[in-house]
């Protein structure tokens, strides 16, 4: 018979090369499902709007870390919250991935890695396509690139923890209702498609969009990408992105764990 | 030789689910109540019960899935609750209800599974093929998983749970929903896995299956311990009667107590239109029974035979039919 310790950093790696090789076929359908929506709002707010002389040109200066932002953390918490609803509702896939000889929190966790990744994927392709959309953007810089890599990272964790959290706490029956009463409300309060600053108009609204936690990872993008728009101080952004994947995280974990074993 | 496994005053109660909808058990159900079961190294066990009887919670905890209430349980050397990693490590778990990984083709299912438990990719690979093989699944190597019919699909599923090379297999009712020629198949891989002397656990509700494979049966039903014994040894406990069921048209409570005079029958009982006879003469009772409802102004509607079997000790414990 074999060895009987396997390093568990060997097995998680294992897992994870199971979805990245899964999702690496189903790339095509992966970005079409997360990014065309981003991909809709740059056509119509940083194309037709500003040529039709709408809107102001740079106006794309203020979106486009949005639109990034949104990209990320759509596909990170899709990419972990629908294949777990599947997993643990119908198909049970997920269940010789339970029976690996490793604690099951890892499995949980290697998901959050696999989403994180996804997130990554989704918002390389979608930086491109809208530059190239919306023409020459006005601010936008890659200098900060150590800004924008835990921008980036730190974003996906807390998006992935979110999907864990979604995929393993809600009913199947009830993934439909998420989509239209926690992502569309996230998604338009969420300061993608305006500077949280610009809100100081509107002081009450201001305050409360900071439940949500998209606008911190909008404002991160803002950081890194468009650091001359006011943004909110980057020390609090990651402390805050910080705080929501650790609250996920945690309660992503508990209820993996509810669904996991009976 | 220390035992494959072990089991002390296992006991599991599901509470009820909070979520709505989510399919779980009722209030407080006891699963399996104070089961104590040792299953020796290199045994085929098998656990002979009707759905509910507490089999796939049994499996359930043993496989590291279940949460026991209470009690303790060893498996292959390592504790369920305590070291469960090193429990999955030893051991290959064949699903009710095929489960393999949609997103992966066949050879594929079986390369990544062999990752997950350290195995390299090359010599991952050689297994699989050697198992395809073996369940004689091999031209289906590159499939898509969905290609394959439910056999197939089964098969996989056991070439799968071996890729690691466990001490202990589980197989929960592996041949559900296979047709007889496929459950014939399964049965001969079964009895090859035994002569490798592998432990293996199997449940079923098919007595034949049972009688056929195992070494060892428990009876377990609503949770608990009934009988414990090689097929051979449960045959002899049966009763010796024959047991014929009658079903009538209407309540047979008055019958059962006729048919309680006649000669050659040690026990009768009505159940609602049911009269459940145990006779020492075998069918030769029947015409008697019919008689004796006539009398009564009732009409057979059934009759059915159960000749001393592990069937008939099995409703002579429990009561009920096991399918």
């Amino acid at each position: 018979m074999n060895e009987d310790h396997v390093p568990p950093s060997r097995v998680f790696l294992a897992i994870l090369l199971r979805d990245v090789t899964v999702a690496r076929r189903e790339l095509p359908f992966f970005l079409i499902r997360t990014t065309l929506q981003p991909l809709m709002f740059v056509v119509v707010f940083g194309f037709l709007l500003p040529k039709m002389g709408l809107i102001p040109g740079d106006y794309t200066t203020l979106m486009l870390p949005g639109v990034i932002a949104l990209s990320l953390t759509l596909s990170a918490i899709q990419s972990v919250a629908l294949p777990m609803v599947q997993d643990f509702g119908f198909t049970k896939e997920i269940e010789d991935r339970l029976l690996a000889p490793v604690p099951i929190e890892l499995v949980a966790v290697e998901k959050v890695v696999a989403g994180m990744l996804q997130g990554i994927v989704a918002s390389l392709f979608v930086l491109p396509i809208a530059r190239l959309i919306m023409g020459p953007i006005h601010g936008l810089t890659f200098r900060n690139g150590g800004l924008l890599i835990l921008a980036t990272v730190l974003g996906g964790a807390a998006f992935s923890a979110i999907g864990l959290w979604l995929g393993t706490a809600i009913a199947p029956q009830q993934i439909g209702l998420m989509f239209s009463v926690i992502l569309a409300p996230m998604i338009m309060f969420g300061c993608t498609y305006y500077p949280w600053a610009g809100l100081a108009r509107i002081p009450w609204m201001k305050w409360a969009v900071l439940v949500n936690p998209l606008v911190y990872v909008s404002e991160a993008m803002r950081a890194a990408l468009t650091p001359d728009v006011p943004h909110m101080p980057a020390a609090a952004i990651f402390a805050a992105l910080l705080v929501v994947t650790a609250i996920f995280l945690f309660l992503g974990l508990r209820a993996f764990d509810k669904r996991a074993m009976s | 030789m220390s035992p494959a496994i072990e089991t002390r005053s296992l006991r599991k109660v599901y509470q009820p689910p909070k979520r709505k909808g989510a399919g779980g058990p009722a209030a407080g159900v006891v699963a399996i109540d104070a089961l104590d079961l040792t299953i020796g190294d290199g045994e085929f066990f098998g656990m002979l019960g009707p759905n509910g009887a507490g089999k796939t919670t049994t499996i359930g905890i043993l496989t590291t899935r279940v949460r026991p209430t209470a009690g303790e349980a060893v498996v292959a050397g390592a504790n369920v609750v305590t070291a469960p990693a090193v429990v999955r490590r030893r051991i290959g778990v064949v699903p009710q209800r095929p489960n393999p990984d949609r997103g992966l083709t066949v050879i594929e299912n079986l390369v990544f599974h062999a990752s997950y438990f350290g195995i390299a990719r090359a010599e991952a690979a050689r297994r699989g093929d050697q198992l395809l093989e073996r369940l004689g699944i091999a031209e289906k190597r590159d499939a898509k998983v969905d290609q394959l019919s439910g056999g197939q699909q089964q098969r996989l599923m056991i070439a799968r749970a071996l890729t690691h090379d466990p001490r202990v297999v589980f197989l929960d009712e592996p041949t559900v929903g296979l047709d007889p020629q496929a459950r014939l198949g399964l049965w001969e891989i079964l009895r090859e896995l035994h002569t490798q002397g592998r432990t293996i656990v199997m449940t079923t509700h098919y007595m034949e299956e049972a009688d056929q494979l195992c070494d060892r049966l428990a009876i377990i039903d609503q949770g608990k311990l009934l009988a414990l014994d090689t097929p051979t040894r449960l045959k002899t406990q049966a009763p010796g009667e024959t047991i014929v069921d009658v079903i009538f048209d209407a309540d047979a409570s008055v019958i059962a107590e006729a048919a309680r005079g006649l000669e050659g029958v040690s026990k009768a009982e009505g159940r609602g239109p049911l009269l459940r006879v145990f006779s020492r003469r075998g069918g030769e009772i029947i015409p008697a029974l019919i008689a004796a409802g006539d009398a009564h102004g009732r009409a057979v509607r059934d009759i059915h035979l159960s000749r001393p079997s592990l069937e008939t000790l099995f409703i002579s414990l429990t009561g009920r039919k096991l399918s």
